[in-house]
């Protein structure tokens, strides 16, 4: 039978062929129970979690909770309405303050997901006739962003300046432009060499916009992302980030000092045409960042987690995505999707959860099983991890 | 450069790419005949691109199927 749905023959194939071999589905893990930030139960078994994005461990945080529920008692389950209508609680215009405090910014706008403030933001501040220069491997809500707007779109090889450079010499004179990077590159963990593309980019009188989903929390002296740790936030037009990672709950977020920012409240459809994010949704949230503000010791023991898990993968004898631990991301190249997944599930039999990842996410065609780190790994429970990689990549075939 | 000279300037630039060593001619598609996958598809861009010193966005790279249709392209890029 031939319908829409043919052109996704190809992917059903793949898929049944895989699991025709026997192996767990690596897409439909279903956690029972969630003990911490870094154990759940699945499939009766205890499981260390290694693939949650989870950096800070935010998410069981006594405060956090506290403040979720108390916000469920006095605001409710949800706002039934958007931001510029009846869905503007308290609670919003203070994660948005909690946002401005932690950036040092000027203006915070709280979207209900980290991918739709990309996809907004983008799609709204670059329109037809101007130029969105950007990264290859972008994750997918900055190319959806693209792809909604009516700019031109020109990628450029990953982390090459010069590359991002020619483009951006290339645009016709007056045409406006736009370069969008992120702090951390989420499927290998390496980082963005900021200061000199930015440099660049603000030369050639492009505005620009930084992903920082993946390093907010932990990278920079007060855990503000790559752009500060290497001392150019100043220079970021826009930052975007989410609160699905670091702090622990859902929602995301643009901040900036641009002087008319606040009129993307009145003209950023997935801004104004979705419901706000539930009243416990943002106090969690808020009080989440306002802890992350001050909390130096466990951004120094996520690095020492890093560190440690980087070196003893390596020891191993495992090929991982970054010669050097870059961020809170460790991934590790699988031979293949087969071996991957069989890799996957031999480390979900240990006891220890990851995420596989495979093309079109992955940079090329790479499978990849990829490790998040958490503030709240024990060290003890590091060296766990490791001694469970060790075993099942044996078993699976991917050490000798 | 008029269309002979450009069709000339890309036929040199594809060799590399063409692993197969496919007959291009003008109906030759990427996806299909040349079996060129997205990294294929950016690397060539990026040797078009320096080599004429122009933009093809990914909004004109959408319209460009064929070998031919991206002769035209450049050719009308370069102004």
């Amino acid at each position: 039978m031939t319908d829409l749905f043919s052109k996704f023959d190809p992917l059903i194939e793949q898929r049944r062929a895989l699991l025709s071999t026997g192996v767990t589905d690596p897409f439909n893990l279903v956690m029972e129970k969630v003990v911490s930030p870094t154990v759940a139960m699945c499939n009766g078994r205890e499981t260390i979690l290694l693939g949650t994005y989870n950096y800070m461990g935010m998410t069981f945080d006594p405060d956090v909770i506290a403040a979720g529920k108390q916000a469920l008692d006095d605001f409710g389950a949800g706002t039934t309405g958007s931001r510029v209508l009846n869905g503007t609680y308290a609670g919003h215009r203070a994660v948005e303050d909690a946002l401005k405090d932690f950036y040092g910014m000027d203006h915070a706008m709280v979207f209900s997901t980290g991918y739709q403030a990309n996809l907004g933001i983008i799609s709204t501040i670059a329109g037809k006739g101007d130029y969105i220069v950007l990264d290859i491997d972008s994750h997918a809500s900055i190319w959806d962003g693209c792809k909604m707007g009516d700019a031109e779109v020109v990628p450029f090889k990953h982390n090459d300046i010069e590359a991002m450079e020619k483009r951006l010499k290339r645009i016709p004179e007056g045409a406006g432009k736009l370069v969008v990077l992120e702090g951390v590159y989420s499927m290998l963990g390496d980082i963005a060499p900021l200061k000199e593309m930015i440099a660049v980019a603000k030369k050639h009188g492009a505005m620009v916009l930084v992903d920082e989903a993946h390093s907010m929390g932990f990278i920079g002296p007060n855990g503000r992302g790559v752009a500060e740790d290497q001392g150019c936030l100043d220079d970021v037009d826009f930052v975007i980030g989410t609160f699905s990672k670091s702090v622990g709950t859902v929602g995301g977020f643009c901040v900036s000092n641009h002087p008319k920012f606040e009129i993307m409240r009145l003209v950023c459809r997935p801004y104004v045409f979705t419901a706000s994010l539930p009243p416990s949704v943002v106090a969690t949230a808020c009080t989440s960042i306002r802890k992350l503000m001050h909390a130096g010791d466990k951004r120094a023991h996520l690095w020492e987690n890093s560190r440690t898990l980087h070196k003893g993968l390596r020891d191993a004898g495992f090929t991982l995505g970054t010669d050097e631990p870059q961020s809170a991301i460790i991934a590790v190249i699988m031979p293949d999707l087969e071996r991957g997944a069989l890799m996957w599930e031999a480390l979900l039999e240990e006891g220890l959860y990851v995420n596989l990842a495979r093309p079109p996410a992955t940079p090329a065609g790479m499978t990849l099983l990829r490790c998040s780190l958490c503030a709240e790994h024990s060290a003890e429970q590091v060296q766990t991890i490791i001694g469970m990689f060790e075993r099942a990549g044996k078993r699976a075939g991917i050490l000798g | 450069m008029d269309r002979a000279e450009t069709a000339a300037k890309i036929a040199a630039l594809i060799e590399p790419f063409n692993k197969k060593g496919v007959a291009i001619t003008d109906a030759s598609t990427f996806a299909g005949d040349l079996e060129f996958d997205s990294l294929t598809v950016m690397d060539f861009v990026a040797e078009i691109e320096d080599a004429f010193d122009i933009i093809i966005s990914m909004n004109q790279q959408a319209e460009i199927e064929n070998y031919g249709q991206l002769i035209d392209a450049v050719v009308k890029l370069q102004g």
